[in-house]
């Protein structure tokens, strides 16, 4: 059988490991990838040991305390802390999600803090988002409407309709779904994936929107779209509780009835 | 000297900032022909108006009679008569132009029963200048800001604009008291870029990271605040700092005002539902200093609820479970996340936290921006937009949802400006490497310091200064100790240590470059509100409880040439902007 191994410069090597300075009895065993591309130097996993008793409840609450206190290199990004604007998501003990809002209790033993998986990594946690930034433009993410000479006046849209895009917009663009997909690990250049799929839908299924039609056909493609093979890994990750997922399925039902 | 490589660019407008007003701003330089680059440390969508949850204000009229006269003097009665009121008319006139325009750009507005946009109550938001309450706020559920952002994020890249996404801004370029560009660090690359601009937009937000507990996001550091003062420019307004009512007890997650708008109220330790006492009238929705106010006398004479009596409870348990999760799902999620709360059987734990800042760069109703020489002065070149600006309408204290319609409408006006001062494409002027040089300088010594203070260190003492000695309430004495304590972290910077020395991605050298943009801005803050002895909006003092129309109906301006501040005054423009409306004299403001 063949063997397959990463390239050399690809192996995750271990690192330095920072003890307690604190003598505290409430410690936790914080495992962080790190990689400089300053420094030539492949991968590894630094190990912190954190003091639990003087740290705030969510992971990002630890990766601050590292920053702050222990090693002011560690690179991630970071806005809001609230949930909202979509900065910190990484993957925490195997899973995809936003560091701010998730609670390092829920994880047993060692945490494991690593980038979003495949994607190119920037420097330690941050990964490369601008194939899924250009793959959001591409579904031109704004409401068409013809001109019609009244445009000081609302598009009127009924609460039924509106509530049709419930569950689609609150959509903050964290890329959690689509980096947990295995499908747009293998073919992330051309199938769109559930974050910018989703986001189409939720101007497909906009009542104000004149442009259905053109935007479905946009994205009915072998690969754009019918990469999807109903994993579910990104409903299951979403931090934000939205079901990609079932966009996906609806854009399909769509194009399979139209 | 530092040498840096340097990459040239030249356009006729750049935009400092992607939040609301930058993205608005941009969207109509480029509808307007002219090449526009937009440059922010974050990628758009991450800029902090996402996190604006209640709505933006307008008198549509969609939920009862409205009139932008009304929207105008409850503006002005928020402000504490410190609003220029030639600016609150500008600004409440084109409100509802402006959402228009949002909805038809795509903002998935809630709606009403006949399918226009929903409108709740919102603190300080009345009919027929006072007298009972309208419904004003524009809302998409409780998430207005972040639907807001994404729409114009939408409508920027339908236009075209050009962004340059994860560059910091290091410092305007300044010839002759001209504004002609802007020096920028690519965080993806290392590179250095210098744009060259007829104008320079700054739309870089507020610095409520200048307190420890802020709803505001670490972003939040007013970069193009300090570059101002850098460029030798003063501040406006800058004592006066809103702190929210409701955010979540000890970690500062913004519960919007909202709740309120649609009948959640605050209760002491005793149960009681002591807004009555304070505001008869409008009660839990009085404006937010009052609410403030009030909520921390509650618990400074003994009735705060909790093991420490240091909170106040949010009630939203009353209302319909519906209402709740129609209008009100975001909150619903965040008080589940930070504070373990179910909304529909227990309150929030909530205490006054700071949100916003009223001062900024001082600006005309054109967001030109302003100085002080002799008299009132344009700086060519130069425009500030947003939380960055102080225009001013929002004077002493900001009404809830006025700060989203803020930013549309100046970002508008902005661009309209813009487009009368210059040709699409006119030729650059040559400017000298001499500000370059200078920028590059500053960039590179905090880059290779090599001092024992860390960062964190010196962030850490002036959020605590700022957030005991310049808080809701206010004497000589806690000023007079915060003018002194926060020199401590300022002279700091001068042995900071930056550990990571690399180009790329370098956020420790970032934080202390954001650092050294808060402390300026907290020395001014600082100084601006010891020098003002009244009460007046979200500036409180114990020793002069009073307003004082006769020495200080005038905003301050403040210069900060290291660590002295210079603080000198100009007089609230006491005209509107034209006669469609009259001027509303000062009165007692009674909620």
């Amino acid at each position: 059988m063949t063997q397959f191994n990463l390239p050399q410069n690809s192996k995750i090597q271990v690192g330095r490991y920072y003890k307690d300075q604190t003598n505290s009895k409430n410690l936790k065993k914080v495992n962080v990838y790190r990689w400089d591309p300053s420094d030539g130097k492949n991968p590894r996993i630094d190990t912190f040991e954190v003091d639990m008793d003087n740290c705030g409840p969510k992971v990002l609450d630890i990766l601050f305390k590292i920053k702050n206190e222990i090693d002011p290199s560690l690179t991630f990004r970071r806005s809001c802390a609230h949930g909202v604007c979509g900065s910190c998501a990484m993957n925490v003990d195997g899973i995809n999600t936003l560091a701010c809002i998730k609670s390092h209790s829920d994880i047993n033993g060692d945490l494991n803090v690593y980038p979003l998986p495949h994607l190119k990594v920037v420097k330690d946690l941050i990964g490369d988002l601008s194939n899924l930034y250009k793959q959001y433009e591409l579904i031109h993410p704004w409401l068409k409407v013809d001109q019609t000479g009244e445009e000081k006046k609302e598009l009127k849209q009924s609460q039924k309709d509106r509530e049709k895009l419930d569950g689609y917009y609150e959509c903050i663009l964290c890329a959690c779904c689509s980096t947990s997909c295995p499908s747009y690990w293998w073919n992330g250049e051309k199938y769109l994936g559930p974050a910018v799929l989703l986001q189409a839908y939720r101007w497909i299924n906009d009542s104000r929107d004149n442009d259905k039609k053109e935007r479905l056909k946009k994205v009915a493609d072998e690969l754009k779209l019918y990469r999807c093979h109903t994993i579910m890994n990104c409903t299951n990750s979403c931090p934000k509780g939205l079901n990609p997922a079932k966009a996906i399925g609806s854009i399909k039902k769509m194009l399979a009835t139209s | 000297m530092s040498t840096y490589k340097i990459i040239n660019h030249e356009y006729d407008v750049v935009v400092l900032g992607a939040g609301g007003s930058g993205l608005r701003a941009a969207v109509g330089l480029s509808e307007a022909g002219l090449k526009t680059a937009c440059i922010s440390k974050v990628f758009p969508t991450r800029s902090h108006t996402s996190a604006a949850q209640g709505g933006i204000s307008a008198a549509l009229g969609n939920m009862g009679e409205d009139d932008w006269r009304w929207h105008m003097y409850d503006t002005v009665k928020g402000s504490d008569w410190l609003g220029d009121q030639d600016a609150i008319e500008y600004l409440c006139k084109e409100a509802p132009k402006a959402v228009i325009e949002l909805e038809r750009y795509g903002v998935p507005f809630s709606r009403t029963d006949d399918g226009k946009i929903y409108q709740r109550p919102f603190g300080g938001m009345t009919k027929n200048y006072g007298n009972g309450t309208a419904q004003r706020t524009c809302a998409a559920a409780d998430r207005t800001g972040h639907a807001i952002l994404h729409t114009l994020y939408g409508q920027a890249l339908k236009q075209n604009t050009e962004f340059f996404v994860e560059y910091f801004a290091l410092d305007l370029i300044m010839k002759n008291g001209e504004c002609k560009g802007v020096i920028a660090w690519n965080l993806n690359d290392g590179t250095i870029h210098r744009f060259r601009s007829h104008i320079t937009i700054i739309a870089t937000g507020g610095y409520g990271k200048v307190y420890y507990s802020a709803t505001s996001a670490h972003t939040c550091t007013g970069d193009g605040n300090a570059m101002v003062l850098r460029a030798g420019l003063p501040l406006q307004d800058m004592e006066f700092v809103q702190f929210h009512p409701t955010g979540i007890y000890g970690v500062g997650c913004l519960i919007t005002e909202g709740v309120r708008g649609e009948g959640g109220f605050l209760v002491n330790g005793k149960g009681e539902r002591f807004m009555e006492r304070y505001a008869p009238n409008a009660k839990d929705l009085a404006s937010r200093d009052v609410v403030s106010r009030s909520m921390e006398m509650e618990i400074n004479e003994g009735r705060g609820v909790g093991k420490k009596k240091d909170h106040i409870n949010l009630h939203l348990d009353h209302l319909d479970k519906k209402v709740i999760e129609e209008r009100l799902p975001g909150i619903s999620e965040a008080a589940k996340t930070f504070a373990n709360v179910d909304v529909n059987k227990e309150p929030i734990p909530v205490v006054p936290t700071v949100h916003y800042n009223m001062g900024g760069i001082p600006t005309n109703y054109r967001a030109e921006v302003l100085t002080l020489n002799g008299s009132e002065k344009t700086v060519p070149g130069l425009m500030a937009i947003g939380e960055a600006a102080c225009v001013s309408v929002h004077g002493a204290n900001r009404l809830g949802s006025n700060s989203l319609i803020d930013l549309v409408v100046f970002g508008k006006a902005a661009a309209k400006r813009a487009a009368e001062l210059i040709k699409p494409g006119s030729p650059h002027e040559e400017v000298s490497n001499e500000e370059t040089n200078k920028c590059l300088d500053r960039f590179d010594e905090i880059r290779n310091s090599k001092g024992s203070m860390k960062t964190s260190e010196l962030r850490l003492s002036m959020q605590k200064t700022m957030q005991s000695k310049c808080a809701v309430f206010r004497t000589e004495k806690t000023l007079k100790e915060g003018v002194e304590q926060i020199r401590k972290p300022y002279e700091g910077m001068k042995d900071v240590s930056v550990k990571d020395k690399s180009l790329l991605f370098n956020t420790d050298l970032v934080e202390t470059l954001e650092f050294d943009n808060l402390i300026r801005q907290a020395l001014t803050t600082m100084e601006s509100a010891y020098n003002r002895k009244e009460s007046r909006g979200a500036h409180a003092r114990e020793d002069y409880n009073k307003r004082d129309d006769k020495n200080f109906m005038k905003h301050t301006l403040a210069w900060q040439n290291g660590n002295k501040i210079d603080i000198k005054y100009r007089d609230v423009h006491s005209r509107t902007l034209t006669n469609e409306v009259q001027y509303f004299p000062p009165k007692e403001r009674v909620y």
